[in-house]
């Protein structure tokens, strides 16, 4: 099967302008913050703490600097382009080399295209960043609908697998007609969905959060039973992580059934930062990625810093897009690490601070085209913005047995 | 006052400073919103409409000076019980024979859900009772809710409680009582229940809570328990979710709590269905069902944004979760003191006879009444009251 949407309508190129008066209502908000007493525990089991929530409002307050954000997002090719009836928003950077591979890079929640800020440069210019000519990329980082500059959806129906189906809308206008993509997160459900429907152009789908998981492992870890006695070590050691993973997904739940009732992430910054912050990985609940992150100033290898975390946030929080991105929850009603059978060519790479660490035997069963897997050394649940070197060298190996062979259909 | 009363009861009034009702003000009609949901009914959490139609009477009509008074035209006390403050209404009855009578409010709900029932149970000739049905009535307020004090420490789940209001009950001189409740007043009430305090010759419920957990065990042959168990389902698929948040992650929900009156307010709607679109339809359409007025639903949010207490009330949920994993596996004392039980037709699900005869082999009393959801005492008081004259009339 496959198919994409119509192409009827320009490509409009875009600009942050954020007015002052957002940025002064912002500071203002923060600091009126009314805080809840202390938590009563000495770590993170009841959530955010308070001490850390109060450091990260105390610099977002009177330190951050937005403005270095919208210079750097405006420094790139940014458009909005009418796909579905929704204006669309993306980044669209092309390699200078002609024959480079045309990548389309799909964020997730809490993210936006600021985790992928820091890989468009090592894919599109990979001579400057240790790689050679034939690892270009030509590089598309769409906001998913409801998400940072793209429209907000006003009927139900804007789920991963039109998401799929817009994205390769997008990229037959930009005049690709052999593609990849990529994801993690809702990204990695959107090119499993991608990859399900053969949408026409796409070559092949690299996932860092892949959906691996076997069907009798997956009943058993949702329904609390015990696995298939048999499972080897790294098996089992995937299924404990996934028992821990949703013990964390409580956030996920209530945006599933009432993404509506958060009005908290809409009328309060430091609410909206708590929300966003809450989101766990393999290290825990917040994700050690992102902890790890607050407490980073800068960094030589781009690993996640301070400011980009706060990036993200206030581009939330500017485009008032908490309620709208949780909106995808609800939407979505399929599994979360099943095999959603993904036929076409599919590279693998697992980082060590993911949700779970597929193992290759799953992997192998689930995508039957397994083109790549690697078990990577470092990063986690944000790969491309906490270790966007590691995540970029992923992406030219992953694609490469493409280029070699032109894709395999 | 009780002559036995000692020393370290305290009495209390409400006092609100003025720049707390500007804040307040001043954050609501800051509110910054969200887009509208996209579908036409409570699908998607609590509707746009809806809560602007509560900022709107909030900021315009609502008179902010009504938690105060309402509050200081009752007894109110303070008394310290292991390490918390404890808040509490205490109307003692005309009739000095009356049956003393505790009554646990639930989340999100506090003490104002109760004010209504005051006058029928402790006054009932005056509301179509007699003398013999009257009550001195004890209103607690859940620790970390109202103006009871935060718990600074982990362990107050809800045995815990029931523990404080045990002594509570014997601080009073009350020496043979009863005990209500519903939502997480149920919650206590059973624990009471169980631990069997001396004193306590009676239980009342309005939610069978241990239904809402599991419902193994439980009959499901009937129209009615077929009915009851899917409707469980649906609460467990769909509006179970501030329930998990609120035992998992309170903290992270509390930030926004505290911070925004419209998210506070937004939160404690989206309760059940039934309440939801009775609240929903007295802002609306200006038609209340039954006590759920837009007056008396704002008396309660604003009582919750005044104490600060959004994030305290979220953690009770968190306590409970951590007192089922260090109970699972313990079977606690059977209740061997009698149990009347009340269904109301809007409850999360209507438990059947056979339900609360399964949890509670003592029932000893058992109805359903015609009118009234899951916020019972608060929507239809006359009506809880006569449910609650009618249950402890053998105790008596």
């Amino acid at each position: 099967m496959s198919s994409t949407v119509e192409t009827t309508t320009e490509l409009r190129p875009f600009y942050v302008e954020i007015p002052d008066e957002a940025l002064d209502d912002l500071r203002r908000r923060i600091a009126a913050t009314n805080w809840p007493e202390k938590e009563t525990v000495a770590d993170q089991s009841q959530g955010v703490p308070l001490a850390m929530i109060q450091e990260l409002a105390r610099y977002w307050e009177t330190e951050y600097d937005w403005r270095k954000c919208e210079a750097a997002l405006n420094a790139l090719p940014q458009f909005i382009s009418e796909v579905d009836g929704l204006d669309l928003h993306f980044i669209h950077v092309r390699s200078q080399h002609e024959d480079a591979l045309p990548l389309i890079v799909n964020h997730g929640w809490p993210g936006s295209i600021i985790e992928q800020l820091k890989i468009i440069d090592r894919l599109a210019n990979p001579t400057a960043h240790g790689g050679s000519a034939a690892d270009a990329f030509h590089v598309v980082i769409p906001s998913m609908p409801g998400y940072g500059f793209s429209g907000k959806p006003t009927a139900p129906g804007w789920g991963p697998e039109r998401m799929g189906r817009a994205w390769a809308g997008l990229m037959k206008r930009l005049g690709y007609n052999r593609y990849v993509a990529q994801g993690g997160d809702w990204g990695a459900f959107v090119v499993d969905w991608m990859g399900v429907q053969e949408l026409e152009g796409l070559l092949a789908i690299h996932s860092s959060m892949p959906g691996t998981v076997p069907a009798d492992v997956d009943k058993a870890t949702l329904a609390g039973e015990p696995p298939p006695s048999d499972l080897p070590a790294d098996e089992r050691r995937a299924w404990e992580h996934l028992l821990t993973t949703y013990k964390q997904v409580d956030y996920a739940r209530i945006m599933g059934s009432r993404p509506q009732t958060l009005y908290a992430i809409a009328d309060s910054p430091v609410g909206l930062a708590a929300w966003l912050l809450d989101h766990g990985d393999g290290d825990g609940q917040p994700a050690g990625g992102l902890v790890a992150g607050l407490n980073r100033i800068t960094s030589d290898t781009g690993e996640l810093t301070r400011d980009e975390f706060l990036d993200n946030v206030t581009l939330y929080w500017l485009t008032n897009t908490g309620v709208s991105a949780s909106r995808l929850y609800w939407e979505y009603k399929g599994g979360f690490f099943n095999v959603k059978g993904v036929s076409i060519p599919v590279a693998v790479s697992v980082f060590p601070g993911e949700q779970y660490q597929a193992p290759r035997r799953w992997a192998e069963q689930a995508y039957p085209n397994l083109i790549y897997f690697n078990e990577v050394e470092k990063g986690g649940h944000f790969a491309a913005w906490e270790q966007p070197e590691l995540f970029s060298r992923e992406l030219r190996a992953a694609f490469k047995p493409l280029r070699d062979g032109g894709g395999s259909r | 006052m009780n002559t036995t009363v000692e020393t370290d009861i305290r009495a209390f009034q409400v006092e609100i400073p003025q720049e707390k009702n500007d804040d307040l003000r001043g954050r609501i009609e800051a509110t910054r919103w969200p887009s509208k949901e996209l579908v036409d009914d409570r699908s998607q959490g609590v509707q746009l409409a809806t809560l602007k139609a509560l900022a709107d009477y909030w900021t315009g009509d609502y008179d902010f000076g009504r938690v105060e008074a309402r509050l200081n035209a009752v007894p109110q006390f303070t008394t310290e019980i292991d390490g918390v403050d404890v808040h509490f209404i205490h109307v003692r009855s005309q009739h000095e024979d009356a049956l003393p009578l505790i009554i646990t409010h639930g989340w999100p709900g506090s003490v104002i859900e109760l004010l209504e029932t005051v006058g029928p149970l402790t006054d009932p000739t005056a509301h179509g009772g007699t003398a013999e049905q009257a009550f001195h009535v004890v209103l607690p307020s859940l620790p970390g809710y109202g103006f009871s004090s935060e718990p600074a420490e982990v362990g107050w789940y809800t045995g815990r409680v029931a523990q404080a209001w045990s002594e509570l009950m014997r601080r009073l001189g009350y020496t043979r009582y009863v005990a209500q409740g519903g939502d997480q007043g149920a919650a206590v009430t059973d624990d009471m229940a169980h631990q069997a305090p001396e004193g306590l010759i009676g239980v009342h419920l309005n939610l069978l809570r241990t239904a809402l957990g599991s419902v193994a065990g439980l009959p499901a042959e009937s129209e009615q328990e077929k009915a009851a168990l899917d409707a469980v389902a649906t609460f467990r698929q769909s509006g179970f979710g501030y329930f998990l948040e609120q035992s998992t992650r309170p903290q992270t929900i509390g930030y926004a709590l505290l911070d925004s009156p419209v998210a506070l307010a937004a939160w404690m709607l989206d309760h059940d269905t039934d309440s939801y679109y009775k609240i929903a339809g007295a802002f609306l359409d200006g038609k209340p069902t039954g006590n759920l007025t837009r007056d008396h639903i704002l008396d309660n949010v604003t009582l919750y944004w005044l104490t600060a207490t959004g994030t305290s009330a979220a953690r009770s949920y968190w306590e409970g979760g951590r007192a089922a994993a260090l109970a699972a596996g313990k079977t606690p004392p059977a209740v061997s003191i009698p149990v009347g039980f009340t269904t109301f037709p809007g409850e999360i699900f209507r438990a059947p006879r056979s339900w609360a005869e399964k949890v509670y082999p003592t029932l000893s009393y058992f109805n359903e009444a015609e009118r009234g959801g899951h916020f019972a005492a608060w929507e239809e008081p006359e009506l809880f009251s006569e449910e609650l004259r009618a249950a402890f009339k053998e105790v008596r």
